[in-house]
């Protein structure tokens, strides 16, 4: 009898509420983004009289996986991401019938940093690629990575053990750095790495994975865990995005990477290398039908600027003309078709 | 009668080898008072410390800076068309009543760049505090008064003396300039250092200064509404079923067996089941404390059944037999006394489900309950989030005042754990029966 009475009253719930369209925008996704487009939503509920956008966190591949489940309101309107979505993702999209309209809003600075007691690093992108990947080019063979200290990989550099905190593998920031620094600024530019590579059969993807002999420690994905252990172990070094190091400039520094040490401009101007961008994906058909999609849009422009509050919270923005190109794409809306993202 | 000799031990040498092991029994003993000692001492040691690192970090975060302004409220600059509604005061100028004020109490400072500086000193959400107090107090229109803002959180932050004054300008986040004015709005003693009300009124906020739990708390408390209605009356009638009534078969044994299992099903998925039917199939909205209050719910069910089945159990069969044996129906013995003797120990067991489902979040993240909502949720069907995800996420913003913020949140957290549990206690102990 209970479980008639329940089962019927959730029903009927369920029911009432599906008659009830969403009033408000409901976004998910990376959590890299999340910051910043909590920063817009809040903005976008004090400037208008309506209620403020839903912010989901998950990561890159849920924002992209989840704003191309379908169309209705119980699927969200807007996915982030901090990585560009790939025609496999996208072929889900237009299976479900999703058009979806890529918006860039700014880039994230992955950076290298450590305690200002310590030593600052002055490495290059292929030294860096040596110290953490798993496996290195030794003699024309790739074998588990034997570099215990800084100053075994050049001599230039620090006469201390590697150990460097980063994010665990579910992370995006952690995925951007194996792509950068791992596979491109290493395996794909070393000669003996590659000599090694094509000698083993294997494809440079391999690279992305990082050593797990104790070198490369995965604390977690709180970026704020790792600014503490860092600030308590000046030997040691943490990888997280640049917001945290702009937060904490006081007690932390960036290592110089390839020559370039990580700042606002260098990382805005593409000369630091270690950055990407983050997007934002809309869904067509929920324009007009969710109130106030377009005017979360529109917030962004608001606040993307130089002097902006996002520049303040640690986003880096974009150049002037891409700022417009991607202002004029939230009027035009220019459908996401597979040939925009070879 | 021939004489047998005594085949056994000598009793005397019996007695001696007693007494020379008893030292070694009595050792073993000792031993095992001991280890049980240094574990009730380790386990109380973490709790001190747990408490005490808790306590020293989040006491300071109950508490921050404000900065009190005496404001000119100008009618004709705030509410221009007069009519008093927050929808003419939206019209009204509030931030630049509230620069003026700041800028008259740093000397009027001159240049754009020492106007942004001194800007930077109060929270951005200075003016909604000022609209606020405004439609609050329509008669103070025209007077001045005197209010306090919440300083900035890089502010706050140096105040706390986290950032020192002896590292380069350029290393940290607040000017030269900008600790002058703070030097001076301290002289004038217009700085105070006092429990925050953005924390306990305030909502989801992005501004470290005006953070608050009062979302997440409310979210908390209906989503946990919405668990109790349901999952109490269906676990209790289940248990009831289970014991009292349900023939023993193979069937209700398999039912048995899986309520068992279920219990030890990883709360995640009871989100993704959550996501499936409730959201993708039945359609309901994201994010709502409703359907995080049912997958919640489903998620106690288990820990309600069987300890309401344990404490039905414990009703002595006398209290039945005596029942039926004054010609109760079935219905009635089960109504009328097993019932009400087993109820202490049902609730304890429904108290510490709730608790249990108060600090969960993997099963929230799934239908959407892990996300940043500003609005503090007005029913079940608005969107909203819970109290630990709102830690979760505090802790991790790069912000630095949110540390402080953080571990106040643990605290009003454990705060509401501690007062669940020792409602269990109370009430157990006020309907509790010993046989």
């Amino acid at each position: 009898m209970f479980v008639r009475i329940a089962t019927s009253a959730a029903l009927a719930v369920a029911m009432s509420t599906t008659a009830v369209a969403r009033d408000y925008v409901s976004i998910a996704g990376s959590s890299t983004v999340l910051p910043f487009a909590t920063i817009v939503a809040e903005r976008l509920g004090r400037t208008y009289n309506q209620k403020t956008p839903v912010v989901e966190s998950g990561g890159s591949s849920v924002g992209k996986k989840g704003v191309c489940d379908g169309i209705g309101t119980e699927f969200i309107d807007i996915g982030n991401a901090s990585s560009r979505m790939k025609t496999k993702e996208l072929e889900y999209c237009e299976k479900n019938g999703v058009k979806l309209t890529e918006i860039k809003v700014g880039y994230d600075g992955i950076v290298v940093a450590n305690s200002k007691s310590g030593e600052q690093l002055k490495i290059s992108l292929l030294n860096l690629g040596k110290a953490l990947t798993a496996e290195v080019a030794i003699d024309g063979k790739m074998v588990a990575n034997p570099y215990k200290k800084w100053s075994d990989i050049d001599s230039s550099l620090p006469n201390t053990e590697i150990r460097v905190y980063g994010p665990p593998t579910t992370s995006g920031t952690r995925a951007s750095y194996a792509e950068i620094v791992n596979e491109k600024a290493y395996c794909k530019k070393d000669a003996d790495a590659k000599a090694a590579l094509k000698a083993a059969g294997k494809k440079a993807k391999t690279c992305r994975a990082m050593r797990t002999d104790g070198a490369y420690v995965e604390a977690g994905e709180q970026d704020n865990l790792i600014v503490q252990k860092l600030q308590e172990d000046p030997k040691a070094y943490g990888i997280f995005g640049f917001s945290y190091l702009d937060q904490n400039s006081d007690t932390l520094q960036g290592a110089e990477l390839s020559g370039v040490v990580p700042t606002f401009e260098a990382i805005g101007d593409g000369s630091y290398k270690a950055s990407r961008a983050l997007y934002f994906y809309v869904k067509h058909q929920h324009l007009g039908v969710v109130p106030g999609v377009e005017k979360y849009m529109a917030e962004w422009t608001k606040h993307w600027g130089d002097d902006g509050i996002l520049a303040d919270a640690g986003m880096i923005p974009l150049g002037a003309e891409e700022a417009a190109e991607m202002k004029a794409r939230m009027t035009d809306l220019p459908v996401l078709v597979a040939a925009d993202l070879k | 009668m021939t004489d047998r000799p005594y085949q056994g031990l000598d009793p005397q040498k019996a007695a001696e080898r007693v007494a020379a092991s008893i030292h070694l029994r009595k050792r073993k003993e000792t031993r095992f008072v001991w280890l049980g000692k240094t574990a009730v001492a380790i386990a109380l040691g973490f709790l001190v410390l747990l408490f005490a690192g808790i306590l020293s970090k989040g006491i300071p975060g109950l508490f921050q800076y404000y900065v009190t302004l005496d404001l000119k409220l100008d009618a004709q600059q705030l509410d221009p068309s007069g009519q008093m509604t927050a929808e003419s005061l939206a019209e009204g100028d509030f931030d630049g009543v509230i620069r003026s004020s700041l800028y008259q109490a740093l000397g009027n400072p001159e240049g754009r760049k020492a106007k942004r500086e001194a800007r930077r000193l109060i929270s951005s959400g200075s003016s909604q505090r000022l609209m606020n107090y405004v439609l609050d107090n329509p008669d103070q229109l025209g007077s001045t008064v005197s209010i306090q803002f919440a300083v900035d959180d890089d502010v706050d932050t140096f105040l706390r003396g986290l950032i020192s004054r002896d590292t380069p300008e350029a290393d940290r986040r607040i000017s030269n300039q900008l600790i002058d004015y703070i030097d001076a709005l301290n002289a004038q003693g217009r700085v105070s250092y006092q429990i925050s009300d953005y924390l306990f009124f305030g909502s989801a906020s992005r501004d470290a200064e005006m953070a608050g739990i009062r979302g997440a708390l409310v979210g908390s408390i209906l989503t946990l509404l919405v668990c109790i209605a349901i999952a109490f009356p269906l676990g209790v009638a289940t248990a009831v079923y289970l014991e009292e009534m349900a023939p023993k078969n193979r069937l209700t044994e398999i039912i048995e067996i899986n309520i068992n299992n279920l219990a030890a099903v990883p709360s995640v998925v009871f989100g993704i089941m959550g996501l499936a039917i409730f959201i993708v199939a039945f359609g309901m909205p994201r994010s709502i404390p409703l359907v995080g209050g049912i997958v919640l719910a489903l998620m106690t069910l288990p820990t309600i059944i069987i300890s309401s089945r344990a404490a039905i159990r414990a009703v002595p069969p006398s209290i039945r037999d005596a029942a039926l044996g004054v010609g109760a129906s079935k219905m009635q013995t089960i109504m009328h006394h097993v019932l009400p003797l087993a109820m202490p120990g049902m609730l304890t067991g429904t108290i510490i489900g709730m608790a249990q489902a108060l600090g969960e979040t993997a099963p929230l993240l799934m239908i959407g309950m892990v996300a940043f909502i500003v609005d503090v949720p007005g029913g079940v069907t608005d969107p909203g989030t819970v109290l630990p995800v709102q830690i979760f996420m505090w802790a991790d913003f790069a912000e630095r005042m949110f540390i402080q913020k953080t571990s106040a949140a643990i605290i009003v957290l454990l705060a509401f754990l501690i007062s669940m549990n020792a409602a269990a206690i109370l009430l157990r102990k006020k309907l509790e029966r010993r046989w």
